[in-house]
């Protein structure tokens, strides 16, 4: 190599954006929710396990990055190895390589900081988490990561744009939008909006096929304690049968709305 | 030693948001005999502040700057925080909201808890419940550190007033620097948010196009009810994804929703089963929708639904 190769390579290389994307293993929507040992425990048997579809809506635009502008994804999760069919799912849609951090989290901050630990070893320009997942449903890591990392963070995150260093971003928020400037390195929240479900990777045969020669590394994790613990589970109380007002008694329907139910 | 509060507002006013957080955050208080301290930006009404039993609030004036900035409103909690020495802080399940807990959890050491949905069972530690899986099942959440930050399911708490006299105290407002910076705010002012509303009423496909929202609208109006929709309708461009409810669009946690031409998918109800009491109208009896709902009818929406909106009008007049 030349000096003036070298000094592309070195161009080349600065000029790659290194995007993580954090990837949750989660039930599929529409599995029974079942719980064991006493109600402490979530029962995986016969459950289908899903990439959060939030993370999904993440890596797909990651993925449109990597295709226009030559983008490095790494896709991450912190769980033990039932995790590796998800991350392979993710190496199939288009993922350069995965990394597991071997550890079955307690709570949403564990993750954030296993990730954090990560994120200091190797520069991300992008990191980007789902809004939440749809099993705890925390909504903390993304906000979590970035704060540990001292990167700003945009939560609900429902467009991205990025011109070199200069980021156009949105956050939905309550009954409209918030239009933002913000700058590499970031940290995003998305959900649906980033890119639509329409956009969303089936993975075709040599997707799958090239998946399998990626590496998927697997990380021992930092020791690092949760901030909480869930000690029991519960599901609510059977509801009673739906009460049928006839077409023609609205007036029926009022009443009982405000009389019985007590919401008018 | 104190409980803080995180008291959201629009146009100095408190929102109904921060109020029930200010309820909730009271009731904690006197369980545990200790001052409520708010914070919040802007807030110049009063009365409410005294009706829902805040003691001290530390007003941030943000000095003509009205766009929410996360990383200096964030920072101003976590001062008063720890000048307060509080071991518990409230924060509502608003987008806002949500957005601040974690952070402001990572800036004061202490563990964050979300969807919490009762008051905590024990105090030292906290212990509290939560929903899960999507409002598909609950679960008893134990902090294990000696701070911890709460946030509020909306209307899952409730609004109690108790009178107090509140002392008010100028916050600094903290000058952070930052590369996120707001350019514009892009809301439907004229109406109320999905987040904000005790009624909602949601369209589904079974309104056969855009064309025919007016029924939903109306509806709305009569009750002060915000809009939404399912997510074909909003996947269709039917309506903004901003009116999304359902697993991958908004949560919805009203004390009244009403679904109209909704089937009910799975989706569709773990976004919006937090409701107190479901309506449905709908022509398929076999509808999923009829099995979460409380109330039902099967009727066809185009002849329903404005003899409702005409009752329900004649009702308020």
């Amino acid at each position: 190599m030349t000096p003036c190769h070298f000094f592309i390579y070195i161009r080349i290389k600065l000029d790659i954006m290194n995007i993580l994307v954090c990837i949750s293993n989660v039930p599929d929507t529409t599995s029974k929710i079942n719980f064991k040992e006493g109600n402490t425990a979530f029962d995986t048997q016969g459950v289908q396990f899903i990439i959060n579809p939030n993370d999904e809506f993440g890596l797909t635009r990651a993925i449109w990055l990597q295709q226009k502008e030559g983008a490095k994804v790494t896709v991450v999760t912190v769980g033990d190895a039932s995790c590796e069919p998800i991350l392979r799912k993710c190496l199939a849609i288009g993922a350069d390589q995965a990394l597991r951090i071997d550890l079955q989290p307690q709570d949403g901050f564990e993750v954030a900081a296993q990730l954090a630990a990560i994120c200091k070893k190797e520069h991300f320009d992008l990191i980007i988490t789902g809004r939440e997942s749809i099993d705890y449903n925390g909504g903390m890591v993304g906000g979590m990561l970035a704060t540990l990392m001292d990167m700003p963070y945009v939560a609900n995150c429902i467009q991205l744009d990025i011109a070199s260093n200069e980021v156009g971003v949105q956050r939905e928020i309550d009954g409209g939008k918030e239009v933002l400037n913000a700058k590499l390195p970031l940290v995003i929240g998305a959900q649906k909006g980033l890119v639509e479900e329409k956009d969303l990777i089936i993975p075709n045969m040599r997707g799958i096929m090239q998946a399998r020669q990626k590496p998927l590394d697997v990380i021992s994790p930092e020791e690092i304690s949760p901030a909480s613990k869930v000690l029991t589970f519960e599901k609510p109380s059977e509801k009673g049968p739906v009460k049928l007002v006839d077409a023609d008694d609205i007036d029926g329907l009022i009443d009982l709305l405000e009389n019985e139910a007590k919401v008018l | 030693m104190a409980v803080i509060v995180y008291i959201e507002s629009e146009n100095g006013s408190p929102k109904k948001a921060g109020l029930e957080v200010a309820s909730y955050g009271r009731a904690i208080a006197d369980a545990k005999g200790l001052p409520l301290v708010g914070v919040g930006f802007n807030v110049t009404q009063r009365e409410d502040l005294n009706a829902y039993g805040v003691d001290t609030f530390y007003n941030m004036d943000t000095l003509g700057e009205v766009n929410f900035d996360v990383n200096r409103y964030s920072e101003a909690i976590a001062q008063v925080v720890e000048k307060e020495k509080a071991s518990t802080v409230v924060v509502s399940s608003t987008s806002n909201g949500r957005y601040l807990g974690p952070i402001v959890a990572i800036k004061t050491n202490a563990a964050y808890l979300s969807n919490v949905v009762a008051l905590p069972t024990t105090y030292e530690p906290v212990q509290v419940k939560r929903t899960c899986f999507t409002n598909k099942a609950f679960n008893e959440t134990q902090s294990t550190k000696e701070r911890t930050v709460l946030s509020l399911s909306s209307n899952s708490f409730g609004l109690h007033k108790k009178q107090s006299t509140v002392t008010f105290m100028d916050g600094t407002y903290p000058s952070l620097s930052s590369t996120l910076q707001v350019k514009s705010v892009e809301k439907v002012t004229d109406k109320v948010s999905i987040a904000d509303a005790d009624i909602v009423v949601s369209g589904g496909r079974g309104l056969k196009g855009p064309e025919n929202w007016h029924l939903i609208e109306d509806l709305a109006e009569v009750l002060g009810a915000a809009t939404a929709c399912s997510k074909p309708v909003s996947d269709m461009g039917w309506r903004p994804h901003s009116e999304h409810v359902g697993q991958t669009g908004k949560p919805v946690a009203s004390n009244l929703y009403i679904a109209i031409g909704v089937s009910g998918a799975i989706q569709h109800l773990a976004g919006i089963n937090a409701s107190k009491v479901k309506v449905v109208i709908n022509t398929d009896p076999e509808a999923p929708f009829f099995k979460a709902a409380d109330y039902g009818i099967v009727g066809d929406a185009f002849e329903v639904v404005p003899k409702l909106t005409e009752k329900l009008k004649a009702r308020t007049q």
